[in-house]
């Protein structure tokens, strides 16, 4: 594989691939690099329904479409890439992946994307696969017939909490806060389904059980009590978190490890762009990754551009030529 | 059918064969969804360097899937997909539930079937 690039995509997920597509349609040599699967966070989705032109398509299907029309366009993308280290300053940027070597690029486009935020809580990992889960349509059917609990208060919670009283006896949602961040829509229909019970101010404290989840220990945020919830299943919609630890110090991060942009998604280092959920904004969805990887894309091509310009010679007496009276064109 | 680049345990004489042939096996057990999909990737990115290693994938909901690998005593308590099992000599020495990443796949694979 050619270890130079012209531009190189950390992330392949709508973000990540639609600008491989427009740096490799603009005849960039473009490498995209993901640490996991092409596609990121949308290989998640079961069914996409507000993508403009696809009444309907899974996850799954859309990065693979746009992986192979950026591959098309003569962009690469390699998967399951671990970056090792990472150097952003100066003109030529370096990445090294773990057990493939260096790669050098002029150009970065950052989009890392976010992965399902966690609550922490050392039981957690224990029941993962055991009874926690973080995909209702993956493992809903391992629970039916059972008492299970969707931790969150987003639209992502209350709808998948819809979805699995389709296979469970009772569904309780726990929400750390006293009223719920989704939609209106979204909590009326929750609140209108019988098998639902909910659970607000609540912190999630411990999992507890055998070879599978068994009890679920929550503590009120307003008087410490605790509650233990027999469940077979805890499910947890808590939200994302940016892949962006490997930034930390190499560019400007909020607060909550959001890359910063500038409008024309410049991050504080030159020739550094960013796109997708990873960047500090408002909305997170596919279409809005999908706008950030053109603009960043497009945003990395006229940086290129500029840099291959030839740079005006500075004006001194001696670049001054005299006019022949004929050469004036009035 | 599992829409990857691995090849298919598609039934228990397969399977069998697959186990009495080879002393290292890797079997992802899953369906096309966003918890097994990474799985596969991360097998086809790894099988080349394990040469060593049979990689297959079986569909969870396929017969053979029900003969075999979803009768395992050590797969019981699992409650997430994909199940993916590793055997040494027909033995099996480690078994998964839900999404694993490389570096976890890789340790298991250093550990168990080096």
């Amino acid at each position: 594989m050619p270890t130079e690039s012209d531009v190189m995509v950390i992330g392949g997920g709508p973000a990540g691939l639609t600008a491989g597509i427009y740096l490799a349609r603009a005849h960039l040599e473009t490498l995209v690099v993901d640490s996991g699967a092409a596609g990121g966070q949308m290989i998640l989705s079961s069914a996409i329904a507000n993508y403009p032109g696809v009444p309907r398509i899974t996850g799954r299907q859309l990065a693979l479409a746009m992986r192979k029309q950026a591959e098309s366009f003569g962009c690469r993308v390699e998967s399951q890439a671990e970056i090792e280290s990472l150097s952003l300053e100066g003109p030529v940027k370096e990445v090294t992946l773990a057990g493939e070597g260096a790669f050098t690029a002029r150009a970065v486009v950052l989009a890392p994307g976010g992965r399902p935020r966690k609550l922490g809580i050392p039981s957690e990992t224990a029941f993962e696969g055991r009874g926690i889960s973080y995909c209702a349509t993956c493992d809903g059917e391992f629970f039916t017939g059972e008492d299970i609990v969707v931790v969150g208060g987003g639209n992502s919670a209350l709808e998948e909490a819809v979805a699995l009283t389709r296979v469970a006896r009772s569904v309780t949602i726990v929400h750390e806060f006293d009223r719920f961040q989704a939609q209106p829509w979204a909590v009326e229909e929750a609140r209108k389904n019988p098998r639902i019970r909910f659970l607000l101010a609540q912190d999630v404290r411990e999992f507890r059980g055998g070879d599978h989840l068994e009890e679920v220990v929550l503590a009120s945020k307003r008087t410490g009590d605790e509650t233990v919830l027999r469940a077979r299943g805890a499910f947890l919609f808590i939200g994302y978190r940016p892949n962006t630890a490997f930034l930390d110090g190499l560019a400007a991060l909020t607060a909550r490890g959001e890359i910063v942009t500038d409008e024309a998604l410049r991050t504080n280092v030159p020739g550094v762009f960013a796109a997708g959920d990873a960047r500090q904004k408002r909305y997170r969805q596919i279409t809005t990754a999908v706008a950030d990887g053109t603009v960043a894309a497009l945003g990395a091509v006229e940086y290129l551009t500029a840099l291959e310009r030839p740079v005006w010679p500075t004006w001194q007496a001696s670049n001054v030529i005299e006019l022949a009276p004929a050469m004036v064109v009035h | 059918m599992l829409e990857t680049n691995l090849k298919h345990v598609e039934t228990v004489q397969e399977f069998d064969t697959l186990l009495a042939e080879n002393d290292k096996v890797m079997i992802c057990c899953g369906r096309m969804g966003p918890m097994c999909l990474p799985v596969y990737d991360v097998m086809e990115k790894l099988e080349p360097k394990y040469a060593q290693v049979a990689f297959r994938d079986m569909d969870f909901d396929s017969p053979v899937a029900r003969e075999t690998i979803r009768r395992l005593p050590q797969v019981q308590s699992f409650g997430g997909l994909p199940f993916t099992v590793y055997f040494r000599d027909g033995k099996l020495m480690q078994a998964t539930s839900s999404i694993q990443t490389k570096q976890q796949v890789t340790a298991i694979l250093d550990q168990h079937l080096a």
